[in-house]
């Protein structure tokens, strides 16, 4: 089998549980192996639920983690497969590190703007959503070949807009 | 001995004083209103020469990284000298923003300013007490707008932004200067704006309104869609 190495987790810096768990349990795990993922590393963030060794071990994948660390751009840019809360900042450092993207939507927050954002970003085929309940069959369903790369409207269109109102003649 | 006629003169006079003041200062910010939104004008004609002093405030996190990618591509030539806020409780944006200013403006940089502000509400702190901290946080805001100056502000939210804005708008106000005010809307909002966006664009309180998703802009005809940003 083919192997594609290294699948990050991140919950950012916030407590979501829900997906860490979600990510661990062997249904989860056998299915990144069969995909031909071999190692997880999981930024816990706030969470209380600490992954067991030995739950890896048996669908023979390897399980680290650490709880928190404000640049994570080694690990997005080494993984494989992104998987990541819906908080904005994980979301576009790792689409604008071009690299293949699940959301899962945290469904216990109110008021959540942040599946919008999913939603839309899913919508323009930037990146797969799933909520905990849902992303082993997200995993299994997905073709990443089908995602669009990512691309930004560069920010000197802002700048330039800015420009032209304030006056000041074009760069 | 009081003359009779004495006590009521004074009277009168000051209330016509006061009352000229109120409708000098209603009729100030009406103007101020009917003005914003549209480009200034300089003395010299359209044109604009004088670089602008230029505020930029920092909302920690996510909107620090997006507000800093944006002055990456600001001309500085034009957007000159800058000043940063923070809030008091965020560690990491001054140095994010003195970063990027010595690797983009290097000697330049020297001229640039960091001040960090109180913030009016912490996450989780009671409204009751929250009273307080809002009016020490408006105090400080004012003392940071009036001794700064700016021509300029930029910002996109969250609270923080807010106590700085008001400070702007009364330096309109008043006649001190002229504070063009720009807000970003966030990236994460698609269909709604954020609290502080909603009250900046209700209030009408902004020069220049972007947001950076064509359903936000429908939903909110005066902002302005610019793309996405990140």
């Amino acid at each position: 089998m083919k192997t594609k190495g290294m699948v990050f987790v991140t919950v950012g810096s916030t407590l979501f549980d829900a997906l860490v768990e979600a990510v661990c349990q062997p249904e989860c795990l056998a299915t990144l192996r069969k995909l031909g993922y071999t190692s997880l590393m999981i930024q816990l963030g706030k969470g209380n639920f600490i992954p067991g060794k030995s739950v890896g071990e048996a669908e023979n994948i390897d399980i680290e983690y650490f709880t928190y660390k404000p640049n994570v751009a080694e690990y997005i840019n080494s993984a494989a497969l992104v998987i990541s809360h819906a908080g904005s900042g994980s979301v576009f450092e790792t689409l604008r590190a071009q690299r293949p993207l699940v959301v899962v939507v945290n469904t216990l927050l109110m008021d959540n703007h942040q599946s919008e954002l999913a939603d839309e970003l899913a919508e323009r085929k930037f990146l797969y959503t799933a909520s905990p309940e849902t992303l082993v069959d997200t995993l299994r369903t997905m073709r990443l070949d089908t995602l669009v790369p990512y691309q930004s409207t560069e920010p000197s269109a802002l700048a330039g807009t800015l420009d032209q109102f304030l006056g000041f003649s074009p760069a | 001995m009081i003359n009779e006629e004495d006590e009521p003169a004074v009277m009168r006079w000051w209330s016509i004083l006061s009352l000229t003041l109120v409708v000098g200062f209603v009729v100030r910010l009406v103007t101020v209103w009917m003005f914003t939104g549209h480009p200034p004008v300089t003395a010299k004609g359209l044109r604009n020469q004088r670089p602008l002093k230029t505020l930029i405030v920092l909302g920690s996190g996510g909107h620090t990284a997006e507000i800093l990618h944006i002055v990456e591509k600001m001309n500085f030539k034009n957007y000159s000298p800058r000043c940063y806020i923070a809030a008091v409780t965020d560690n990491h944006s001054l140095a994010k923003a003195k970063r990027l200013e010595e690797e983009k403006a290097g000697d330049d940089s020297k001229q640039c300013r960091y001040y960090r502000i109180y913030r009016s509400r912490e996450v989780g702190q009671s409204y009751i007490t929250s009273i307080g901290t809002t009016l020490f946080a408006m105090v400080h805001a004012f003392y940071l707008a009036f001794s700064i100056q700016p021509d300029l502000i930029i910002c996109n939210g969250p609270g923080t932004c807010l106590p700085v804005c008001i400070a702007g708008l009364v330096l309109k106000v008043l006649g001190v200067r002229w504070v063009v005010m720009v807000y970003v809307e966030s990236i994460a909002r698609v269909r709604k704006l954020s609290l502080t966006g909603l009250l900046f664009y209700k209030l009408h309180l902004m020069d220049q309104f972007y947001v950076q998703w064509p359903k936000l802009q429908q939903n909110f005809p005066r902002a302005q869609y610019v793309g996405r940003l990140m």
